[in-house]
Parts: structure tokens; C-alpha cells; sequence
């Protein structure tokens, strides 16, 4: 059905920068949302008032703005830094300022589902702990983490899925990704339709899979829950 | 930090903005249009009716929406077939090309939204309006349609943030609406930190804006399931 004319190694090449972006910065997210998560939960009002403000600031702002607010001004305050301490020339490369961005903006809705999650921990299960003699921070990796997984896990998928989407942006900075090998293509045999299409289902493929593995995650961390 | 060149620059902000709404509030009219019929078509029992709308859900929700404008910017010129009907008056210019991908991809989300919400309505409603003698079409006037509006109230207020949020790809194609006039101010003077946080802020107080709407919207809808104070 779609003549690539040998274009698709260089499409699936992008692909895997794509899904690099994507799982890197999901780690960053991950990381930032539970800080955030634990911020927003502790007794300390300044903890609280900085995570308040991450929140909403970040997703008050469009991705892409906040993209290019990194990847220029990034550059301009590592070039300030770097002449005050003599440093060579840095140049942010666009992987670092995408993925770096896109970590930083969904750390912020992780925060959110994170706080939810451990919200939603029963309260009994802490207090046996405490009761336990367990300090707090062995509870919380003990017990609230572990348990607030499976609060959080839908959250969690639906994030990922508009993560993974929003690695899209990325080619609009510069990097190589498959949006801008699609162009590159569709350029070179006057087909953008044909490839920006084949990106396309290429983007379903990656969501239909994290769906069938988030609803497998959703089975294992649901044993022993009863439902209706 | 120069904040002249903003403020010399605050027309071409505020032209942005304009532009900015025009096709956020086109995008969101027409898309809700078009997701009540798809969503309606969802739950129907017809699979005729309902694999066309569940494709085109899961299509316009699992792909960016930058692939869904490019597709239709860059992409409908390689068809001989629209270049000569009358959608190319449509497709030849960037800011239909945009409103045409947000509206379509608004009401993908919409119509799976209100899927949802219409899934939801107790039975004992419907039953009581065929109790009631109700045709099939006047129940869904009268009891599904406005129940599930209230219902996916929530949801629909997340999803016009997505789409403001979503209308700063349209400076991408070279639309000057509050992204696009950052960039330009940001190619004339090199000011990167001044131009886009500037459209940042206006991003912001839109978002403030739209939160607050539907923060009236809801109490207003609501009011029936506020705790009574005593």
C-alpha cells in the first residue's frame, strides 16, 4: 500500500530516538513526580509552596512554549555561566533539552497522580507500620510506595500515553526524531501525506503496546483486590 | 533581562492572542458538533455505527495532534484529487489547515469523554423515561444528552486547557497567534527568555481564565449537589 521508496529504516531510526526521548524523560518525570508527590504531602509549607507553584505553573504553560523557554534560554544561561568561569563553548543539544523539558513538564501531572496515589493508601496500613517502629522513611518505601502503585497506575498510563505523544514536539527544536525524518522525506519524494501517516500508525503501534502492558500491570498489582 | 522590546512589541502580543482564541474557541465549537454525533454513534449497539467512531477515537487520541496538522498542512497538497475541489481554498491556507486538525482531534477526545459520560447515566433514569412513554429520540434529548453534559462537565474543562495548550503548535505553521509572536519577537531581537515567557504568561492567565469558567460553570450546574448548609 505506501511506496517508501527505501525511506523506512531511516523512519524506524527515528523511532528509536523517539522512544529514547520518551523513556528517559519518563524517568525524570517519575523522579520529579514523586519529590513533588512528597513536597506537596509534607508538614513544611515552604516543601509545599514550591511544589504548588511547579504544578501550576507547568501545566498552566503549553508544552512548546515551555520547550523553547529550555532549549533557548537553557543555552543563554549556560553560556553566561560558562564565560564567568571560563569555560569552553556548551552547546545544549536538542536531546537533552527536549527530553530534559518534557521530564521536567510531566513531572508535574506525576506529581499529581503520585499525590493521589498516596492519598489513597488506607491509613491503617501506615499506622501498623509506625506502630511497627519503622522510621518514616522506611514506611513510605516500604509500605506507600509498594501500595500506592496501584492508585496510581492509571494515572500513571494515562500520562505516559500523552508523554509519548508530546515527544513529537522535540522535532520542532531541532532534533532528529521520526516527525522530522517523516519531513525529510516526504520532501525528498513529495509524499509528506504518505509518511507523515506512516509516523502515525507508528505512534498507534507504540500506544496500542503500552496499553496492552499497562493493563497487564494493572492485573498484577490488582491480586487480591475484589471488584463487583 | 530587556523588557522594552515586550513592551514595544505588546501589539503584535496581543494580535497573537487574538488569533490565538479565534482558533482555540472555532476549534472547540466545531469539534463539540462533531463529537455528539460520534459519541452518540460509540454507544450505539450497531456495530456499523459504532467501529467507524471507536477508528476514529482511538486514531485522533493515539497520534500527536503536530502529525494530525502536518498531515493535513503539508500533506493534503500531494493529492492531485484536493488540489483541484474545493477543499484546497481550505487546505492551501496554514490557519484552516490548524482549526480543521484541532477541531477533528478536540472531538475525538470530546466524543470519548461524553462516550463515557453517556455510559454512566443510572438506568433508572432511562427507565423511567420509557416508562414514561418516551421515544427513543426524545429520551436522548431530554434525559441522556443533558445528564452526560453535566456529567462530563470535569473532564470537558481539562480538555479546552489541552486544546489552548495544543493551539501553540499552530505558530509551528507559520500562524502568528501568541506562540507564533513570540517567535517572531524572539528571530528579530534574540531575546528567548523575554518573548517566550511573555506568551508563556498569556498562556497562563487564559488557563487561570478557563479554570475559573468552569469553576462558575460547575457551581452554577451543580447547585443540586452542594452540601446544604444549615
Amino acid at each position: 500500500m505506501f511506496d517508501l521508496h527505501g525511506y523506512f529504516p531511516m523512519i524506524l531510526e527515528g523511532m528509536t530516538l523517539t522512544i529514547e526521548v520518551a523513556l528517559l524523560s519518563l524517568l525524570i518525570a517519575v523522579i520529579l513526580g514523586l519529590f513533588g508527590a512528597i513536597a506537596k504531602l509534607s508538614k513544611s509549607r515552604i516543601a509545599r509552596s514550591i511544589a504548588t507553584v511547579y504544578t501550576t505553573l507547568i501545566r498552566g504553560i503549553p508544552d512548546l512554549v515551555l520547550m523553547t523557554i529550555i532549549f533557548y534560554g537553557g543555552q543563554i544561561i549556560v553560556n553566561n555561566i560558562g564565560d564567568s568561569l571560563d569555560w569552553d563553548y556548551i552547546d545544549i543539544s536538542p536531546f537533552v533539552a527536549g527530553t530534559l523539558t518534557i521530564g521536567f513538564i510531566f513531572g508535574a501531572y506525576m506529581t499529581e497522580t503520585f499525590r493521589g496515589g498516596i492519598l489513597a493508601v488506607s491509613h491503617g496500613e501506615i499506622e501498623a507500620a509506625l506502630a511497627f517502629g519503622m522510621p518514616s522513611w522506611k514506611v513510605f518505601l516500604r509500605i506507600t510506595l509498594p501500595l500506592m502503585v496501584r492508585h496510581a497506575l492509571p494515572g500513571f498510563g494515562n500520562n505516559w500515553m500523552v508523554l509519548a505523544k508530546t515527544t513529537a514536539l522535540v522535532s520542532v527544536i531541532g532534533l532528529h526524531d521520526m516527525m522530522y525524518n517523516a519531513g525529510v522525506a516526504g520532501g525528498a519524494t513529495r509524499q509528506p501525506f504518505t509518511f507523515y501517516l506512516v509516523v502515525a500508525l507508528l505512534f498507534l503501534c507504540i500506544t496500542g503496546l503500552s496499553d496492552l502492558g499497562l493493563r497487564w500491570a494493572n492485573r498484577r498489582y490488582s491480586v487480591g483486590v475484589r471488584t463487583v | 533581562m530587556d523588557y522594552n522590546v515586550i513592551i514595544d512589541n505588546l501589539p503584535l502580543y496581543l494580535n497573537g492572542l487574538w488569533v490565538t482564541i479565534q482558533l482555540v474557541v472555532i476549534a472547540l465549537v466545531s469539534g463539540f458538533g462533531l463529537a455528539v454525533p460520534l459519541a452518540l454513534m460509540a454507544v450505539s449497539k450497531t456495530s456499523l455505527l459504532r467501529f467507524p467512531a471507536k477508528t476514529y477515537i482511538y486514531f485522533f487520541r493515539g497520534t500527536p495532534l503536530l502529525v494530525q496538522m502536518f498531515l493535513l498542512y503539508y500533506g493534503m497538497g500531494q493529492f492531485e484529487a484536493v488540489r483541484e475541489s474545493v477543499l484546497w481554498i481550505l487546505f492551501k491556507e496554514a490557519y484552516w489547515c490548524a482549526i480543521t486538525a484541532f477541531a477533528l482531534n478536540t472531538a475525538g477526545y470530546t466524543a470519548e469523554i461524553l462516550r463515557g459520560a453517556i455510559e454512566q447515566t443510572p438506568f433508572g433514569e432511562t427507565e423511567a423515561a420509557q416508562a414514561c412513554g418516551m421515544s427513543k429520540s426524545t429520551m436522548y434529548r431530554r434525559i441522556i444528552l443533558p445528564g452526560s453534559f453535566r456529567r462530563a462537565l470535569p473532564a470537558y474543562g481539562n480538555e479546552v486547557i489541552f486544546m489552548l495548550h495544543g493551539s501553540a503548535l499552530a505558530g509551528v505553521i507559520t500562524i502568528v497567534d501568541l506562540f507564533g509572536a513570540a517567535k517572531i519577537v524572539n528571530a528579530r531581537y534574540f531575546v528567548p527568555f523575554e518573548s517566550f515567557i511573555t506568551a508563556g504568561f498569556f498562556y497562563l492567565c487564559c488557563t487561570f481564565c478557563i479554570v475559573w469558567f468552569f469553576k462558575w460553570v460547575e457551581k452554577h450546574w451543580y447547585a443540586h449537589l452542594r452540601p446544604r448548609i444549615s
